[in-house]
C-alpha cells in the first residue's frame, strides 16, 4: 500500500495532525489570548479537513484498511455538516469561554479530536471502526462536559455522561460480541450478507446483538427511553458545548446507525423497524410533554432535541430510500435551527452572569431588537410554521412517512409537534409581550454575531433555493440504501 | 464435565448483568459504578475471547486488546472527573450527584 491509496483519508489524518500541531502549540505557548488563537487554529484545521474531503471523489464506496474505512458519497455529506457543525459550535464559543472563565486551549483540541472520532464513526466499515471512532467522541465530549472545573454544576453533568455514555458502551461491546459470536464476522459486509440469508431470522444470538447495539445507540441520539442523561447534561454543561452537543454528535450518531439499519441490518429490516417506530413515537410524545414543564432554557431545548430526534426517527422507521434521505434533510436543518437558538442563549448575560431562565428573556424585543426577532425565527422554525426551514424539514420527514403507509407514526408526529409549539411559542411571547428586564450585556463577538445572522438567513431563505441541500441528501440516502 | 462455549458466555452475560445491576441499584459510592464499568468491559472480553476461540478466528481477541485500551482510558477520564467532582462537593455519595434537576 502506498500513501496515495490513503487520499480518502486525508480528511480524517489532516485534522488528527493539526490538532495534535495545535495541542503542542497550545502548550509551548506562555502569553497571550492562547485560546483564542487556538480556537482560530482549530477553524483553519476544519476548513483544510474540508478541503482535502472534498479533493477525493466520492461517487462510489472506497474501501481502505481492510474494510475498516469506507468512503462514499454518505460519508461525505454528514462529514461536511460535521464539519460546518464544528466549526460553528467553536466560533460561538471563543467569547463566551473568556466570559466564563474557562478559557483553555484544551478545549478547542478536544472539539477537533471528537470531530475527528465522529467522522472515524460515519465511516466505519466494520464493527471494531465503528467502536474506536465512538470511543475517541465519547471520551472528548466527557471531558468537555466536565470543562468548568470551578462549577459543581459542570462536574455534576461530566460525571453523569460519562457514567451513562459508559454504560451505552458496554451494551454496544456486548452487542458487537454477540454479532461477531454469532455471524463469526465483525466485517459489515460479511454480516450484511449473513443477515441476509434465510437463517438469520432463527439467529437470536445475532438479533439480540443488534437490539444491543440499536439501544446502546439510542442513548448518544438520547431518544426515549434512553433520554434521562440528556437534560441534566445541558443544563450543567457549559452552555457553548451543549450546543455542540445538541447539534454534532447527535447527527453524527443518527448517520451512524443509518449506515448500520441499512448495511448490516439490512435484511433484518423488519425487526428493526418495529424497535425505531416505538422509539420515534416515545421521543416525539415524551419530547413535546415533559418541556412544557421546563424553566431553564437550556433544559427546553434538550427536550426540544429529544422530540427533534423522535421526529428525525420516522424516516428511519420507513426503512427506503426516501426516509433516510427525509432524516437527513432533517437533521441538517435540525442543527442550523439548534444552532442557532443556543447562539442566542448565549447572549443573554446580564453584569457579566449568564442567564439561562426562560423569563431572563423577558422584554428582549425592547432591549435588543435583532436578537429577539432572530430567536422568534428559530422559534417558529422549530415549531415548524412555513414559509420557515423548520416547515420543510417536517414536510418531507411526514412525506415519506405516509409514502410508507406510516400513517399512525405521521398523526402521532403531527400532534406531538404541536403539543411543542407550546413551549416554542411562549418563548416568543415572554420575549415580546413581557415587561422589559434590565438590558443585555454588549456583546463584542464577531464570530458569535456571524453564526446567528448565517443560521437565521439559511432558516429565512432556505424556501428560496432548497434544492442543493434536498438533492445532496437524496444523493447521500441512495448511494447508502 | 467439558467446559465449552455455551459455559463461558454464560459466565459473561452474569458479569455483565452484575455490572449493570451495579451502576443502577448502587446508593452509596460513585467508586463502585466505576468498578460496575469494568466489570462490564471485562464480561464483554471474556465473550469476544470465547468466541475467538471457538470460531477458531484471531479478530476477537485483537478486538479485546483494543477494548482493554480504551477501557483504561475511560477509566482514566471517570476517575478525572471524579476528582474534579470531589473537590467542589467534598463527597462523592452517588445520592450527592443532585444539583441538576427539573
Amino acid at each position: 500500500m502506498n500513501l496515495n491509496d490513503l487520499a480518502p483519508l486525508y480528511a480524517e489524518l489532516s485534522l488528527a495532525v493539526l490538532s495534535m500541531i495545535l495541542l503542542v502549540y497550545g502548550v509551548l505557548q506562555k502569553k497571550g489570548e492562547i485560546a483564542r488563537k487556538v480556537a482560530y487554529g482549530g477553524c483553519f484545521a476544519l476548513i483544510i479537513a474540508g478541503m482535502f474531503l472534498y479533493a477525493s471523489p466520492h461517487d462510489q464506496d472506497v474501501r481502505l484498511l481492510n474494510g475498516m474505512f469506507v468512503h462514499d458519497g454518505f460519508g461525505v455529506f454528514v462529514k461536511t455538516l460535521i464539519l460546518i457543525g464544528t466549526g460553528a459550535a467553536l466560533m460561538m464559543s471563543i467569547q463566551y469561554m473568556y466570559d466564563e472563565g474557562f478559557a483553555r486551549f484544551e478545549y478547542v483540541v478536544l472539539f477537533l479530536l471528537s470531530a475527528l472520532g465522529m467522522m472515524l464513526m460515519v465511516s466505519a466499515g466494520n464493527l471494531l471502526g465503528l467502536y474506536m471512532g465512538l470511543e475517541l467522541q465519547s471520551l472528548s465530549l466527557y471531558v468537555l462536559a466536565a470543562i468548568r472545573r470551578d462549577s459543581i454544576k459542570s462536574a455534576e453533568a461530566g460525571m453523569k455522561y460519562f457514567v451513562l455514555g459508559a454504560l451505552s458502551s458496554g451494551m454496544l461491546l456486548f452487542g458487537i460480541s454477540l454479532i461477531y459470536g454469532f455471524t463469526g464476522s465483525i466485517d459489515f459486509v460479511a454480516i450484511g450478507e449473513y443477515a441476509a440469508s434465510e437463517n438469520a431470522l432463527s439467529n437470536a444470538g445475532l438479533l439480540f446483538g443488534m437490539v444491543f447495539v440499536i439501544a446502546a445507540l439510542a442513548f448518544k441520539i438520547s431518544a426515549v427511553p434512553f433520554h434521562m442523561w440528556t437534560p441534566d447534561v445541558y443544563e450543567g454543561a457549559p452552555t457553548s458545548v451543549s450546543a455542540y452537543f445538541a447539534m454534532v454528535p447527535k447527527l453524527a450518531a443518527v448517520a451512524l446507525i443509518i449506515r448500520l439499519l441499512m448495511g448490516p441490518f439490512d435484511g433484518l429490516a423488519e425487526q428493526w423497524q418495529q424497535i425505531m417506530w416505538l422509539m420515534a413515537a416515545a421521543s416525539i410524545l415524551w419530547g413535546g410533554f415533559a418541556g412544557i414543564a421546563q424553566t431553564s432554557i437550556k433544559r427546553m431545548l434538550a427536550y426540544s432535541s429529544i422530540a427533534n430526534i423522535g421526529f428525525a426517527l420516522i424516516g428511519l422507521a420507513c426503512a427506503d430510500e426516501q426516509g433516510i434521505g427525509a432524516t437527513l434533510v432533517y437533521m441538517a436543518l435540525y442543527m442550523v435551527m439548534t444552532a442557532g437558538a443556543f447562539c442566542v442563549v448565549l447572549y443573554i448575560r446580564r453584569d457579566g452572569l449568564a442567564a439561562e431562565r426562560i423569563e431572563d428573556l423577558a422584554g428582549l424585543s425592547q432591549t435588543n431588537r435583532y436578537l429577539a426577532y432572530v430567536m422568534a425565527f428559530f422559534m417558529f422554525s422549530m415549531s415548524g410554521i412555513p414559509p420557515l426551514a423548520g416547515f420543510f424539514g417536517k414536510l418531507v420527514i411526514l412525506q415519506a412517512a405516509v409514502a410508507a403507509d406510516l400513517y399512525v407514526l405521521a398523526v402521532i408526529g403531527v400532534v406531538g409537534s404541536v403539543v411543542a409549539c407550546f413551549y416554542y411559542l411562549r418563548v416568543i411571547k415572554v420575549m415580546f409581550f413581557d415587561e422589559a428586564e434590565q438590558a443585555l450585556d454588549k456583546s463584542e463577538s464577531k464570530a458569535r454575531h456571524f453564526v446567528v445572522t448565517l443560521c437565521a438567513l439559511i432558516v429565512l431563505l432556505f424556501i428560496v433555493k432548497p434544492e442543493p441541500l434536498i438533492n445532496f441528501a437524496m444523493h447521500a440516502a441512495q448511494m447508502i440504501s | 464435565m467439558d467446559i465449552g462455549t455455551m459455559h463461558y458466555l454464560t459466565l459473561a452475560a452474569l458479569l455483565f448483568t452484575i455490572g449493570v445491576f451495579g451502576i443502577f441499584l448502587n446508593r452509596r459510592n460513585v467508586i463502585v459504578i466505576l468498578m460496575s464499568i469494568e466489570l462490564m468491559l471485562l464480561a464483554v472480553n471474556i465473550n469476544f475471547v470465547s468466541f475467538s476461540a471457538a470460531l477458531n478466528d484471531i479478530t476477537g481477541q485483537v478486538f479485546t486488546m483494543f477494548i482493554l485500551t480504551v477501557a483504561a482510558a475511560e477509566a482514566a477520564i471517570g476517575l478525572a472527573i471524579l476528582v474534579v467532582f470531589f473537590r467542589k462537593r467534598g463527597s462523592i455519595a452517588v445520592e450527592d450527584l443532585s444539583n441538576l434537576k427539573g
